[in-house]
């Protein structure tokens, strides 16, 4: 029975510390590799810019959010980012068809082979990076960010009764003896690790909280969504037979740019949704989004280039390996093995600052012994 | 001839802009700007032999100089422990006052050769433990089922993992918290001369290399960038946090020079002043760098000129037609991809050197790898004297671009209205970033209008 007791707490630590952070973190690997795979697939060349047009996506929610705030609106308890989300899509969508009209359109006129275009690609990355650190900076600015307001400007106590009694605090300045409203939005949690610990009186427990669930329902959304946009429609399918043979889709009356120009659009709405929901989980950071793009590729590549599916089940396995490879068992092992076993020691293969080291472990594995992928991409 | 009077013209115009800098900063900062702009040319050169030779797209040209720069640390700064000896020894003798430093050195030696002989056991094991698990593998093959065999390859890692992690994890923690000084807390090196240093650096990443191609070369193109981008982020990421080989990012002071310091210059037998013995010093350093890429700027031209260079031309213009003609195709592209590696590692080495210290928190690539890529593209792709301009004058223009963009920033900020301060502040501060902007926008204007490069390659791909 304690026994019992022991395996069902090392599995919720299990569940809490790894299968939770690694299903939101696969949802937004796999957003991001669909994103490239469609890229891939279409246009033939590795986006390297796909990071930072996450990054660029995240970028226009939170301003939109920070202007919403300054405006005194908060739509507390859904989160303003994800209200935003429609404009950060469009945005982002906007800007990548504008970009491959003036970059990439120019490669593929001339039909430079394809280590030109990635090579603009890289340039492009850094072009946005640039406008992205220009305008919002490199420093991590969490979604529901402390802000602060002189007393007159908001109303307290209409913003308490909105916000709840942690979220609004007035301070004083003492250097000048001001009054200020400091207002964070609350996160909206559905129960936390101790209320759990609490009505299960287990030792070990895990929380929910509402960006978390709504990034996996609206990753499965888009998933399923794409995938019966590109089975069923017709333009889903000319973009499917452009992919598979393009020379044929042009002789049957496929307009290229068409393909393309949606292709863009879809890219960036979806880089701009992973980038949205990665940061109000995470927080805003550019260089966050540039760490992301090895194990984005990684997914893609594992999944087989050009295959939807393969990049939403690759982006899933590479965050599951990633986050149970660098995991630190010491406490599951404390409850699995008998009590004089007990360990002192770590029982951690990598640590964590090694995380992408997995991911291109993987990217090697599969490089050497199925090129193609698992879907058997091109 | 109009090709001929092309090369005069851009190296006439860029010693003007160096003597230019000389005159109107100051000598020591135009020379230290030549330094750096001729080490960028040797990077560039390694870079333009993979991209401008064989059409490979190394994004990890930041990895591979940080490995050049690793070895500087890895052979040519002493060995702590046996500093600590030499240390222990000298105070012995005149033991005067030092009571505590000698008790406490007394106590750390042997603790710390202990832990060093860990260390060497926890990889010995960790070695034997992977070997034993390759040829257990090997053995049954064909015997198990896939599965019974991977469990037991599994154990078999397991084993040797928790063995080197129980002697490694103490070790290193001895090794992280002793030394004769604050600055020396980690392995050190070999003490050997820093020429070796530069020599071994690039053996490593021609090692690197080596294991890339293996594994990326051959497949799709783009393969090779990613497949490099990863290299590049995972040696950073253990540089920065492995602090008993490199101190982390704490950084490594105190590199040795292949030219006399500074110092020495200024006592006996040189003499010199104190302005005189800084120009002289970056004079020195200067012309050995000089010399370095003279020599391999020779190499590259001869090599390129050579049958092989003939051979890789055609390759890289027509895979198929090379093939077809006998070439052993990948075989050439590994060896272009390992060369040029070797003259990145050595670049990594000489920046390392220049600023005497190793600093892996330094790394970063917009500086390391981005850069490069530019200057060889502005420079020429194909052309090696086109790599050596790139350098020169991307590197120029990176530079001056940072007072240059404040001092715009300063006017644009003293010119707004007064409301407008907040933005000139944060303008000011966002100064940096600029450069990425500029250099992303610089890269795809160049690549797109001109393709070719300032000194264009003399035989044009088709």
């Amino acid at each position: 029975m304690l026994f019992a007791v022991d395996l069902l707490n090392a599995f919720l630590w299990i569940f809490n510390f790894l299968i939770l952070p690694a299903i939101t973190y696969g949802s937004a690997l796999a957003l991001g590799a669909l994103g490239v795979t469609l890229v891939f697939g279409i246009l033939r060349f590795a986006n390297f810019a796909h990071g930072d047009m996450m990054a660029f996506g995240a970028m226009v929610s939170l301003i939109g959010v920070e202007l919403l705030n300054q405006c005194g609106i908060y739509t507390y308890p859904i989160p303003a980012g994800l209200l935003l989300l429609p404009v950060a899509m469009a945005a982002t969508g906007l800007l990548a068809v504008s970009v491959d009209r003036v970059v990439f359109s120019y490669y593929r006129r001339i039909k430079s082979p394809p280590v030109v275009v990635v090579m603009a690609s890289i340039g492009v990355m850094f072009l946005l990076n640039g406008i992205t650190r220009l305008i919002k900076g490199p420093e991590l600015t969490p979604f529901n960010e402390r802000r602060t307001f002189a007393i007159g400007d908001v109303d307290p106590v209409a913003l308490t009764d909105q916000l709840g009694a942690k979220a609004v605090v007035v301070k004083t300045d003492f250097a000048t003896q001001q009054e200020f409203v400091h207002v964070s939005e609350p996160e909206v949690v559905f129960f936390t690790v101790a209320e759990f610990k609490k009505a299960t009186g287990l030792a070990e427990g895990f929380g929910l909280d509402l960006i978390q669930v709504l990034t996996v329902v609206l990753a499965v959304a888009v998933f399923l969504g794409l995938l019966w946009f590109l089975a069923q429609t017709r333009t889903g399918k000319s973009m499917r037979a452009f992919s598979d043979n393009e020379d044929l889709a042009r002789l049957s009356g496929i307009d290229p740019q068409r393909v393309v120009t949606i292709t863009w659009l879809i890219a960036g709405s979806l880089a701009a949704l992973a980038g949205t929901m990665y940061g109000l989980d995470k927080g805003y950071k550019p260089f966050t989004y540039f760490q992301m793009l090895l194990p984005i590729f990684a997914a893609t590549i594992v999944g087989g280039i050009g295959r939807p599916q393969g990049a939403i089940l690759g982006g899933f396995l590479v965050a599951f390996t990633e986050v149970f490879v660098t995991a630190n068992y010491k406490k599951v092992a404390n409850y699995v093995l008998p009590d004089s076993w007990e360990m002192a020691g770590n029982l951690q293969l990598l640590g964590t600052e090694y995380k992408f080291g997995v991911s291109f472990l993987i990217l090697v594995v599969v490089l050497l012994f199925r090129p193609t992928g698992i879907f058997k991409g091109r | 001839m109009v090709t001929y009077r092309r090369y005069w013209t851009v190296f006439s115009l860029l010693a003007l802009l160096i003597v230019l800098t000389g005159v109107l900063q100051s000598w020591s900062f135009a020379l230290g700007l030549l330094t750096v702009g001729l080490i960028s040319a040797v990077m560039a050169l390694g870079f333009n032999i993979q991209w401008g030779y064989a059409g490979q797209l190394n994004a990890g040209v930041m990895g591979f100089a940080a490995i050049g720069a690793t070895a500087c640390v890895l052979v040519s700064m002493p060995w702590v422990t046996a500093e600590m000896a030499n240390t222990l020894g000298l105070m012995l003798a005149d033991p005067t006052g030092q009571a505590e430093a000698i008790e406490k050195l007394q106590r750390d030696l042997p603790r710390r050769l202990d832990a060093e002989r860990q260390l060497w056991l926890a990889w010995l094991i960790g070695g034997l433990g992977a070997t034993l698990a390759w040829v257990v593998n090997r053995l049954l093959r064909g015997h198990l089922s896939i599965l019974t065999r991977a469990s037991v390859v599994v154990v078999i890692l397991g084993v040797s993992l928790a063995l080197f992690n129980d002697l490694f994890e103490p070790a290193i923690k001895v090794i992280e918290s002793t030394g004769f000084g604050d600055d020396s807390k980690y392995l050190g090196g070999l003490g050997l001369p820093i020429l070796l240093a530069w020599c071994v650096g690039g053996l490593l990443a021609a090692a690197a290399a080596w294991l890339i191609a293996r594994i990326a070369l051959g497949l799709r193109s783009d393969y090779l960038a990613i497949a490099t981008l990863g290299i590049s982020e995972i040696v950073i990421a253990i540089l920065k946090n492995e602090g008993w080989l490199t101190r982390g990012v704490l950084n490594v002071t105190g590199l040795p020079s292949p030219v006399p310091s500074v110092a020495a210059l200024r006592s006996v037998p040189f003499n010199l002043a104190a302005d005189a013995s800084l120009v002289v010093n970056k004079l020195f350093f200067v012309a050995f760098i000089a010399a370095f890429l003279g020599f391999f700027l020779w190499l590259a031209h001869l090599a390129l000129n050579s049958p092989w260079g003939r051979m890789m031309r055609a390759i890289r213009d027509n895979e198929e037609a090379a093939n077809a003609m006998g070439k052993d195709v990948p075989r050439r592209y590994r060896q272009v991809f390992i060369l040029g590696s070797f003259l990145i590692g050595v670049g990594g080495a000489m920046l390392a050197t220049n600023v005497l210290q190793f600093e892996p928190a330094g790394y970063q690539p917009l500086r390391y790898t981005f850069l490069i890529w530019v200057m060889v593209i502005a420079g020429g792709s194909g052309n090696n004297f086109g790599a050596v301009v790139g350098g020169l004058l991307i590197w120029f223009v990176w530079i001056q671009a940072e007072p240059a963009a404040a001092w715009l920033f300063a006017v644009v900020g003293e010119n707004l209205p007064e409301e407008g301060s907040d933005l000139a502040r944060v303008l000011s501060e966002r100064a940096p970033q600029m450069r990425t902007l500029v250099m992303g926008f610089l890269l795809l204007l160049v690549l797109r209008f001109a393709p070719r490069g300032l000194l264009p390659e003399a035989m044009q791909r088709k």
